[in-house]
């Protein structure tokens, strides 16, 4: 079942040819209306009329999370803002988030590649779906919203959290079509357990899950105690969101949605392009965007592409399940946590270089963060409810400059593990 | 006034005995302590002979260590001796934020260590209220 199949199983001839065209546009765009992209390409001597095959994408400079920090906000963007329709924002990793707007014509295209997405993890206008994605400034809320709209399901916008609750109306509503994060799935299902409902009270078939690294063995678990057939999407904000690529009923790799997004695999530390089956990083261009279109926009995330045909008749090359990441960056609960935003936390409040080190676990199948600060001696108070003070103003900056709750650990001074050179900030012991 | 010794300590085995080890190896002696816990962490306050050399052989093994003045108060060692004083504190509108026993005692009378705010100016409202607030240097070499 597909919800394009003209553009979804297209010839990949005619596919290159598309991708060509609109590559010479969109590199037009950002060199004419982005002075950050002009003075990056006058650097490397290259301009747009030197695109002349899909392989002279290497020609062309990387763009960074860095470089959309020092853009903050809308130095990207290629028109004025009055063409700006929504703003969406992802965590940095100072403080300043990295913003990304749509255009009308944008906010189209991501319910276009988000109705494919749908229509893959199926869902149909018959659906009834239930969104259980973080609404606001966070793109997995209010972009599937949009796609399953287009696809014409009727949509629960339910957002995350409130977990009975959530539980009640997929009963009451009949949901047959979940879109959440697989840890969250993994959460229903064992409130659900714990209910002791009859499963069969559920109308529940299909799962859409992303926005967090998870594993084949977690899936199947999620299919067991949920019994539906849950799929894997891929997407960053600063691509578009969800949406850049999704598994179709296959579930072998993610199909990236090349007539939108001109997808590459490049080895981390030279850059250079690696063909088909080898392993690297994701680098995506962007080939429709207006408002905020990326060039070889580097994701960090290390996955490996196929070009192979699929079973079920898609064209678009497959990339396999994100397999890590080149940075410090953790996916906790869905949110992007890097270990520098808790440094910069911790600075603000002590006047010393403080020593941490963040616990992540998953317990219960939702993900937790314990952050242990090393005490120092002007910090100690001899009252124990200062100690706690200490505790809850650690706690409460973290929760809003991170977006997620942490438990705050105060340990002695120099308990903390030293080592040469690089620090280790984090102990990571979520089996995904 | 008394110089108290306060540390940080984690809930975790060997901790209090590390403490007891860098003041015994450093021929402290311990006059009184309290441990008071949380579900992670606790405070341990010690009254000891030395209190200034305590401070910094605890501070060069790295415990997250400060000193706080308390007061050191007589109590009648008898039953009820203890209320009598607490209720004189009242009347004198002392607030006590904690309070231990020492271990040593004088003739017939029991030590008791308050912390309270403002220690300098309390020390002379509870000595008006007809209670012995003794000076550190008696107190250490109890």
């Amino acid at each position: 079942m597909y919800w394009n199949e003209h553009f979804e199983c297209m010839n990949r001839e005619e596919l290159k040819e598309l991708q060509l065209m609109r590559l010479k546009k969109i590199v037009e765009r950002v060199f004419f209306n982005v002075p950050f992209y002009r003075k990056k390409f006058q650097e490397l001597g290259v301009e747009p009329a030197d695109i002349k095959s899909l392989d002279d994408l290497r020609k062309l400079p990387f763009t960074t999370k860095q470089d959309l920090r020092d853009n903050y906000p809308f130095g990207m963007f290629t028109v004025p803002m009055s063409e700006i329709v929504r703003v969406h924002a992802s965590s940095g990793t100072t403080g300043k988030p990295t913003v990304v707007g749509y255009t009308r014509e944008d906010i189209n295209t991501w319910a276009e590649v988000l109705a494919r997405t749908l229509t893959c993890g199926g869902t149909t206008k018959n659906s009834v779906i239930q969104i259980a994605y973080g609404y606001g400034l966070f793109t997995g809320g209010l972009g599937i919203h949009y796609g399953a709209e287009r696809v014409g399901a009727s949509v629960i916008p339910m957002s995350a959290g409130n977990t009975k609750r959530q539980l009640m109306l997929m009963k009451d509503f009949g949901t047959n079509v979940l879109a959440c994060t697989p840890s969250y799935a993994l959460y229903l299902a064992e409130t659900l357990e714990k209910m002791d409902w009859d499963r069969d009270k559920l109308k529940l078939k299909y799962g859409i899950f992303g926005a967090e690294p998870w594993s084949e063995r977690m899936r199947q678990e999620i299919e067991k105690r949920l019994q539906i057939s849950a799929i894997d999407i891929y997407g960053l904000s600063e691509v578009i969101g969800p949406g850049v690529a999704s598994e179709c009923q296959g579930k072998k790799g993610l199909h990236i949605f090349e007539d939108h997004f001109l997808p590459e695999i490049i080895d981390p530390v030279t850059g250079e392009s690696l063909p088909f089956g080898e392993k690297g990083e994701l680098v995506f261009t962007t080939l429709t965007k207006e408002g905020f279109p990326v060039i070889r926009y580097r994701t960090r995330d290390i996955s490996i592409m196929t070009e192979e045909p699929c079973s079920c008749g898609r064209t678009h090359v497959r990339m396999s399940k994100v397999m890590g990441r080149t940075d410090d960056m953790m996916v906790i609960r869905g949110v992007n946590v890097f270990p520098t935003q808790v440094e910069a936390v911790l600075l603000e409040i002590g006047e010393i270089e403080p020593h941490y080190l963040l616990i992540v676990d998953r317990i219960g199948n939702l993900d937790s963060l314990e952050i242990q600060v090393e005490l120092s001696s002007n910090m100690f108070s001899d009252k124990i409810k200062g100690l706690e003070d200490l505790e809850r103003k650690i706690r409460s900056r973290i929760d809003s400059t991170l977006g997620i709750s942490a438990k705050i650990k105060l340990v002695e001074p120099h308990s903390l593990p030293r080592s040469e050179g690089k620090a280790q900030r984090v102990i990571d012991r979520r089996k995904i | 006034m008394i110089k108290q010794i306060s540390l940080f300590l984690e809930n975790k085995e060997g901790r209090l005995a590390r403490v007891c080890h860098v003041l015994g190896d450093n021929k402290i002696n311990i006059r009184a302590l309290s441990l008071a816990d949380t579900t992670d962490f606790g405070v341990l306050r010690l009254i000891v002979n030395e209190p200034e050399k305590a401070y910094e052989v605890l501070k060069e093994n790295k415990f997250a260590v400060s000193v706080t003045d308390v007061l050191a108060m007589e109590v009648s060692d008898s039953p009820g001796g203890l209320a009598g004083t607490l209720e004189r504190l009242d009347e004198a509108e002392i607030n006590v934020e904690y309070m231990y026993a020492f271990l040593g005692t004088t003739a017939e009378q029991a030590l008791v260590i308050i912390c309270v705010e403002n220690p300098q100016e309390a020390i002379h409202v509870i000595r008006k209220a007809g209670i012995k607030v003794l000076e550190g240097d008696k107190v250490y070499s109890l």
